[in-house]
């Protein structure tokens, strides 16, 4: 891999900017595509570029079967596309103790955090080090934050002012998985309330409540290993 | 976490260590790390990151400084049936490509 490829590719994750780097088993040559440009190494015709495309769009790392390119039918498929996207994000909302671990276990399992929390005592430097915090209200921190499909969203408040808005934000966003701390009693009130605000079934149905898989956790700890363990599950289709 | 391992490949050539790049193309069958799985390793055969449970990176690391000397990219086959080709397999039974590449 030459320098500049090496540099380029470590400057768009920076950026968070998604991109394919392609490259010929065969010869060695690399290029890296993105979806408005193209660098590097070796020409490809617009048909594969809109194939590289869609894999990256897809997180689809892989062999790519081109047979109109030379060789492939000696060889088989020879050019290797390897996505890179900006990290999956995990939105935590509500700045409580089960936050502070979950958010290091996050970031261990590699997604990006943050914790969002209007009451500053809770949501402080101190308590959450090195990690992005919003302090403002739920709702428009949430909009502001540009929930995607690789977003997945936990509350944690147990407090209705705060996760309520939270929801009526996610559940009406693409993010991959919804999850409400609270007990089976805390959570039919809840869905009552968010009925009444206007959402619908299916995007109540959305909430995973209580949040977390059925490990009999206890601890803060242990409940933070039941959280991040089913939104692995959710990213995985596993659940 | 790949972005760790290529940062790391990129601190490494910057400290002026010769570096290379091994990445898993293609598996078949129950290989323990998908497509995309990247270890960097340097000359003197410090490895960040992985493409196997532990089971090639032996391998792969040998490889690997043979092609930080002759700077050609190497496209390598593991898998429990090719014993003729290489002495390492893997015990789950699955068999993976994994294609090594030099950094400049």
């Amino acid at each position: 891999m030459k320098r500049d490829i090496l540099e380029r590719l470590l400057k768009a994750r920076t950026d968070k900017v998604p991109v394919a780097l392609v490259t010929d088993l065969s010869s060695g040559m690399q290029s890296l595509v993105f979806h408005d440009a193209v660098h590097g190494g070796f020409g490809l015709e617009d048909h594969h570029l809109a194939e590289i495309r869609a894999r990256l769009r897809q997180d689809h790392s892989g062999l790519v079967e081109f047979p109109d390119v030379e060789g492939y039918e000696d060889e088989g498929p020879r050019l290797f596309v390897h996505a890179h996207n900006p990290p999956l994000r995990l939105i935590v909302v509500g700045a409580v103790h089960i936050a502070q671990l979950l958010t290091r276990m996050a970031d261990l399992a590699g997604y990006a955090v943050t914790v969002v929390d209007p009451r500053a005592a809770f949501a402080s430097e101190a308590r959450f080090p090195g990690v992005e915090l919003v302090h403002s209200w739920p709702d428009e921190a949430l909009d502001a934050l540009v929930i995607d499909a690789r977003t997945a969203v936990v509350t944690l408040t147990h407090d209705a002012k705060l996760d309520d808005p939270a929801l009526m934000v996610a559940l009406r966003s693409p993010a991959f998985y919804v999850g409400s701390l609270g007990s089976n009693r805390t959570h039919a009130k809840r869905l009552d309330r968010l009925c009444e605000q206007g959402l619908s079934e299916t995007e109540l149905k959305r909430i995973h409540a209580p949040v977390g898989l059925d490990i009999g956790a206890e601890t803060p700890a242990e409940i933070a290993v039941s959280i991040i363990a089913q939104v692995v599950a959710a990213r995985r289709n596993a659940l | 976490m790949s972005d760790d391992i290529l940062e790391q490949a990129a601190r490494w050539r910057g400290e002026g260590r010769r570096v290379a790049l091994a990445t898993v193309v293609a598996t078949w069958g129950s290989s323990p790390r998908p497509v995309g799985s990247t270890m960097a390793v340097d000359e003197a055969g410090a490895m960040a990151g992985s493409v196997s449970g532990g089971c090639i990176e032996g391998a792969v690391v040998h490889e690997a400084q043979k092609t930080m000397e002759d700077s050609e990219p190497r496209l390598l086959s593991f898998g429990v049936t090719d014993e003729m080709a290489w002495e390492v397999g893997l015990a789950c039974g699955g068999k993976v490509q994994v294609y090594v590449e030099a950094v400049e």
